[in-house]
């Protein structure tokens, strides 16, 4: 190499970017919405679902498009499920607000319209953090949770995608 | 570091006989300060004087021995009590008398083998000294003067790039690409990012230079991180097929030269650190070791020689948004 005092700083040679890579669509699409919040049952078995409607171009997601109707409860499920399975640190879900839940208020405690909007956020922050994770989308209980009609907790944890899926990931 | 006797009656500086022509080199105390010193090089000779003022003229100074010593030592922060002495010469200067005026004494050493480059960092120090004993009973007047020791090298015959293709199955794959695997202090980092599959939501990407102190040995091995330069080179999403240019200057940053095991005591080891960041602020990183090694410096070439060169790099680079007809280039060539 010779010695010169200005040194060489000219770029590396690179390959031109085909254009349809460039001003196509890009392959990170993924949004999930939770909205349409309904509360269900009577007295006292009431409880709130959420729908989450997903949208993306991954093709780790069997279905392009899924639309299903979670609780709370549900929610915590898949948290549970992705802080023992995986090596993820998983981001807090919004309170359980059991004071909500004591009776004599003066409100409508969790069926209240402002605390389950708050509550909605707090979801939709939760699952697109969670989704877009590699190693959460690695979870079938992530998977599950997107685009199965029902939860069935009895299923077998593990790796790859939801049950029926021809996956080609190689791990 | 250098301490007077406090009430002594005599006052003792070592001077260099070259302290004219000899260059000074900055060098971080372990306080952080910086200050000069003089720079030496391996195999060069220390020679100088020993001054001795007696604050009192008409007070004698009797002493046990007068010497002189040169020191190269490697102190460990943990481990204060014991120095490492890998370099050590002494001259004697008198034998026990005594001192009626002040005078001064000449030492050489000849060609001192300085095998080590000067290094304060968090755990460790490494440093070149000469010392100036005055032995009494009760206590002795010591006077030290620290030098600074370089280490050079020239420009490495194997000198590769690094180029590695690294990722997530089906979420992440880029090829980076450093123009070489050592580089001078002076020198500038080229290399390039180029993305195979992006289907996580990039931010942002940045480089790291990140200094890895290593002290001890066996089951008491330290590492000591330090990130000494975070430089952004990408702001937005990058999509499949995009090259994203790395150019990064050295000379700007506290750098030394990669040492490796010194005296089987320490190591301090440089890497480049390259970290992309998600829309949810995740990290994804890929650390590469570089060689950094110190040029000695040469003579410059004129001004206007070094503008010809530059001008050189940019013959057949034009700027966005000018229309060119194919054909000799002029000499009005846009700049990038």
């Amino acid at each position: 190499m010779s010695d010169t005092a200005v040194a060489d700083t000219r770029r590396l040679n690179s390959k031109p970017q085909d254009l349809t890579d460039a001003y196509g669509p890009p392959s990170n699409f993924l949004e999930i919405d939770i909205f349409n919040p309904q509360t269900v049952g009577v007295g006292r078995a009431r409880f709130t679902t959420y729908e989450v409607r997903m949208r993306t171009n991954l093709p780790i997601f069997k279905l392009k498009e899924s639309c299903v109707r979670r609780r709370y409860s549900d929610f915590e499920w898949l948290k549970n499920e992705l802080e023992r399975d995986s090596k993820i640190v998983v981001p807090p879900l919004p309170g359980k607000a059991l004071k909500r839940q004591l009776p004599f208020r003066g409100d409508e405690g969790i069926f209240e319209e402002s605390f389950i909007e708050e509550r909605r956020q707090g979801l939709e922050q939760f699952i697109n953090k969670i989704a877009g994770h590699p190693l959460a989308q690695n979870e079938r209980c992530l998977h599950m949770f997107l685009q199965e009609e029902a939860i069935d907790r009895n299923y077998v944890p593990g790796k790859g995608c939801a049950l029926g899926h021809r996956c080609e990931a190689v791990h | 570091m250098s301490f007077f006797g406090f009430g002594q009656s005599v006052e003792v500086e070592i001077l260099l006989n070259d302290a004219e022509s000899r260059k000074r080199a900055e060098h971080k105390t372990e306080d952080g300060k910086k200050e000069k010193y003089f720079l030496f090089y391996d195999g060069e000779t220390v020679s100088g004087k020993v001054s001795l003022s007696l604050k009192n003229p008409n007070k004698r100074l009797e002493h046990q021995g007068i010497k002189i010593e040169f020191i190269g030592q490697i102190e460990l922060y943990y481990d204060r009590g014991n120095h490492h002495e890998f370099v050590s010469l002494v001259k004697d200067l008198a034998r026990p008398g005594e001192i009626t005026q002040s005078q001064a004494f000449d030492f050489e050493f000849t060609h001192v083998e300085k095998p080590y480059e000067s290094y304060t960092g968090q755990n460790v120090k490494l440093r070149y000294f000469l010392r100036a004993t005055i032995s009494r009973r009760l206590n002795d007047v010591v006077k030290e003067m620290d030098i600074v020791v370089h280490t050079l090298s020239t420009y490495p015959e194997l000198n590769s790039s690094i180029k590695m293709e690294v990722g997530i199955e089906d979420c992440l794959h880029i090829e980076f690409e450093y123009n070489k695997s050592k580089y001078h202090l002076k020198d500038v980092i080229v290399g390039k990012i180029y993305f195979l599959l992006v289907r996580i939501k990039i931010k942002h990407m940045e480089i790291d230079i990140i200094k890895r102190e290593t002290t001890g040995t066996g089951p008491n091995v330290y590492h000591e991180n330090d990130t000494i330069a975070k430089y952004e080179i990408m702001d937005g999403a990058p999509v499949r097929g995009e090259s994203i240019p790395i150019r990064l200057f050295l000379a700007g940053y506290e750098l030394t030269p990669t040492m490796r095991d010194i005296n089987k005591k320490f190591s301090v080891r440089y890497y480049l650190n390259l970290v992309l960041i998600d829309e949810e602020e995740r990290r994804y990183f890929k650390q590469q070791e570089v060689v950094l090694w110190r040029k000695g410096d040469i003579v410059r070439k004129s001004m206007s020689h070094q503008a010809a060169i530059a001008s050189q790099r940019f013959e057949g680079t034009t700027s966005l948004g000018e229309v060119r007809t194919p054909g000799p280039l002029s000499d009005n060539n846009s700049r990038q």
